[in-house]
């Protein structure tokens, strides 16, 4: 578990500038807001690396660990940078029993990846999340801000085709 | 405006009772004297504490009209409601969350540091579980042994949160958060560092309320045997001030027992060359403080000067406060002062090589294994203090020879770094050092005799205290905080330039030393706290001389080998610096 990138000097300074007017503007509880600059930062910077959750730490007065625990509790934020493209497969119960898991599968295979893994074209990240509350469309796939109901294991690959050459569908 | 408080009517067991508006059922059955089992239910409420997350469920009874089950715990009583605690529902839902809780818990409890002294283990026995019926999927996290103070076993976790109670609120530390989510969920440091590279202080309150052995000491009783079963090795042994009025619980005695001459006794028999006392170092401390503190005041030096006895409050205010490395005293804590003059005066005057001596200290403290191994505490490539056990470790030992504490004939300490004042004995509890501070600083400013040496006024068990004490001319202000929580609003005060205080005790752990978190358990008892505290007052009471200065071997010690308080030498020996540390 050693080095960890904690070094806050290696962010960039332009980005920063903008979380830091971000969070001037914020009023309320330090701790109520957190949530918020953890979507502001990850919207700039892509995803929240260390030493980022250790900069936000710092400028609300949280602990490290606090800051920590908000990131690795909800999948929608990344400690890891993502590709182009996010793909989430809701695996609420609906979707799950309507068979997500097999579309997940096939997702991962033809992109050829791991959960939570970049693909190594930089095109791809296959996440997958809980209810995001459409389950009259189980099962449900979001690519970025995009969603695709009823989605089953034969469509996969048209849909993934589409982002394939990297310009969105 | 104030509304009436109104009461309100319920029964548990069968039992009708009013209580106020409130009040949980685990509460209410208390009153009538209904037992219900806990596990990560904790109240520390003569500290304003309670970790009520109410996530282990073996707390659970029934609530008749509502046909439901609810943790008594954290589940307030309403009106009409009926309550029962040994329904056969209630017992057989305990039964499935301990063994739930059990399912990927790891079995060594035989070799398990807190084997007997475990919540789980005692609840699992109380329970009558002799099988468990859900083989889990197992924990399978790293140890983490990097620093000196605590290890860390996350497979032992059982998710009570008590810990992060203590290092959040308590403490305001907050090293320690739950990570991730469902059975992936780890109480861990901020990205999972290593324990050494945070800035936990070491303070060991997390270890204190643990109730399994998820975070627990480093065992360093292997380093002690080693060393005494070493032919060439001369193996010195300091106690601090705290132990003496703690050990003794390990043994059956009542917490408040005052065993030093047993003490000395064991350390006798488990082969200890010889015995010194850190009391000793205290009086000496004390001078050093008293005669730093005049200099400051007289001098337009900086003050609060801050007292630099505990080193959990040490590593706080390096992490958290740095821009304010110079309000702490420079003088070394007693447990490196006496392990100073061990491998110095000590070894000149036994005529000893210092590179054959093993100084080992018992401490009621795990940041005292961290403060031993910091960089600045060694002369000539040796350490000050090369082994630190805690009241618990030692206790472990003196089992483990099979020696008979309770009738072991007293005996006093070696000759040398051993004689000592009331005003040192009171070093283990919160408010004691300064009060042994007062009672030096107020003869050396005004030159008269301080006739009432009691500081009553200043002594308990509050968060904060403060108080005036005329000093001839001029008087003493004094602040006093224990907990780090506390500890931290005389800090922030400090930093923004409202604090008017002259002199300020900080000690990290409830009660100061007495609470340390290498003390026999509590188990959220603090009425055993406060025993031990009466102890060392009493200790102070009956001693001849009550005030440092008047320490005769300190006074020697001055004479043939550190000249003056103050002096080059005292300061090269006895005197330590601090460094910036980053916050995470």
């Amino acid at each position: 578990m050693k080095n960890k990138i904690l070094d806050i000097s290696s962010l960039d300074r332009a980005l920063l500038d903008q979380l830091d007017t971000y969070i001037k503007n914020l009023e309320g509880d330090n701790e109520e807001n957190l949530i918020h600059v953890l979507h502001r930062a990850q919207a700039l910077f892509g995803h929240l690396p260390h030493n980022l959750q250790l900069y936000v730490a710092r400028a609300l007065n949280l602990s490290g660990a606090k800051v920590n625990g908000v990131v690795t509790f909800y999948s929608f934020f990344n400690e890891e940078p993502t590709g182009k493209y996010v793909v989430s497969v809701c695996m609420g119960t609906a979707c799950f029993v309507k068979g997500a898991d097999k579309v997940l599968q096939k997702i991962l295979d033809i992109i050829g990846t791991k959960k939570n893994e970049m693909s190594a074209d930089g095109l791809f990240t296959v996440k997958d999340v809980r209810c995001i509350g459409a389950c009259g469309l189980a099962p449900v796939v979001t690519i970025n801000d995009k969603v695709y109901g009823k989605v089953q294991v034969n469509d996969v690959e048209t849909l993934i085709g589409r982002y394939k050459g990297g310009q969105s569908a | 405006m104030k509304l009436i408080e109104k009461m309100i009517r319920c029964s548990i067991n069968g039992i009708t009772l009013d209580v106020e508006a409130g009040t949980t059922i685990l509460q209410a059955a208390k009153k009538v004297g209904v037992d219900v089992p806990t596990l990560c239910h904790l109240d520390l409420h003569d500290i304003g504490i309670a970790n009520q997350s109410a996530n282990c469920r073996v707390c659970l009874v029934e609530d008749e009209k509502r046909h439901q089950l609810v943790p008594a715990c954290a589940e307030k009583v309403v009106e009409g409601m009926a309550v029962q605690t040994d329904s056969l529902k209630a017992v057989m839902a305990r039964r499935t969350s301990l063994e739930l809780l059990l399912s990927n818990h790891p079995q060594d409890c035989l070799t398990c540091i807190k084997n007997l002294d475990c919540e789980l283990q005692t609840l699992a026995h109380d329970m009558n579980i002799k099988e468990i019926h859900y083989p889990g999927e197992k924990m399978n996290h790293p140890l983490d042994l990097t620093s000196k103070g605590i290890s860390k076993d996350s497979n032992k976790c059982i998710m009570c949160r008590r810990c992060i109670t203590m290092c959040d609120e308590v403490q305001t530390v907050g090293i320690l958060s739950p990570l991730k989510r469902g059975f992936d969920v780890v109480v861990a440091t901020a990205f999972h560092l290593d324990m050494d590279q945070t800035s936990c202080t070491y303070c060991g309150q997390c270890v204190s309320v643990c109730p399994t052995a998820a975070l627990a000491e480093m065992n360093d009783t292997p380093k002690v045997w080693r060393a005494l079963n070493h032919p060439e090795k001369h193996v010195v042994v300091q106690i601090a001030p705290a132990v003496r009025v703690a050990l003794a619980e390990e043994f059956g005695f009542p917490p408040g027992e005052i065993s030093t001459g047993k003490i000395v006794a064991a350390l006798k028999r488990l082969r200890f060359d010889t015995v010194v006392d850190t009391n000793f170092g205290a009086d000496l401390t004390v001078i050093e403080e008293a005669h730093e503190l005049v200099d400051r005041m007289e001098n337009g030096g900086r003050l609060p000067m801050l007292t630099s006895c505990c080193p959990a409050w040490v590593q706080f205010i390096e992490h958290q406060f740095p821009e304010l490395l110079d309000v702490p005293s420079s003088c070394k804590s007693p447990q490196q002062m006496v392990g100073t003059l061990i491998k110095s005066y000590y070894a000149e005057k036994r005529a000893i090589d210092p590179k054959k001596i093993v100084s080992v200290s018992v401490m009621p403290c795990l940041a005292k294994k961290a403060e031993a191994a910091r960089d600045e505490f060694h002369q000539n490539g040796l350490r000050d203090v090369d082994y630190v056990i805690t009241t618990r470790e030692l206790a472990r030992m003196i089992k483990e020879a099979a020696i008979d504490f309770k009738t072991l004939q007293e005996q006093p300490f070696d000759e040398l770094l051993s004689d000592s004042t009331g005003a040192a004995a009171i070093f283990g509890t919160t408010g004691g050092v300064l009060e042994a501070a007062a009672r030096t600083a107020y003869e050396m400013m005004t030159g008269k005799e301080l006739k009432e040496v009691d500081f009553t006024a200043i002594r308990g068990l509050e968060g904060v205290r403060e108080a005036t004490i005329p000093m001839g001319e001029r008087s003493l202000r004094i602040g006093i905080a224990h907990e780090l929580g506390n500890a931290r609003k005389l800090l922030e005060a400090i930093r923004d330039g409202k604090s008017h205080f002259d002199l300020i005790e900080i000690m990290a752990c409830p009660g100061g030393c007495i609470g340390g978190g290498g003390q026999p358990y509590h188990h959220g008892r603090l009425d055993v706290i406060k025993a031990r505290q009466e102890a060392l007052y009493r200790l102070d009471a009956t001693l001849p001389k009550r005030k440092s200065h008047q320490n005769e071997e300190v006074i020697q010690l001055y004479d043939v080998f550190l000249e003056k308080p103050g002096s080059h030498k005292a300061h090269q020996l006895l005197h330590t610096t601090y460094s910036a540390k980053t916050r995470i």
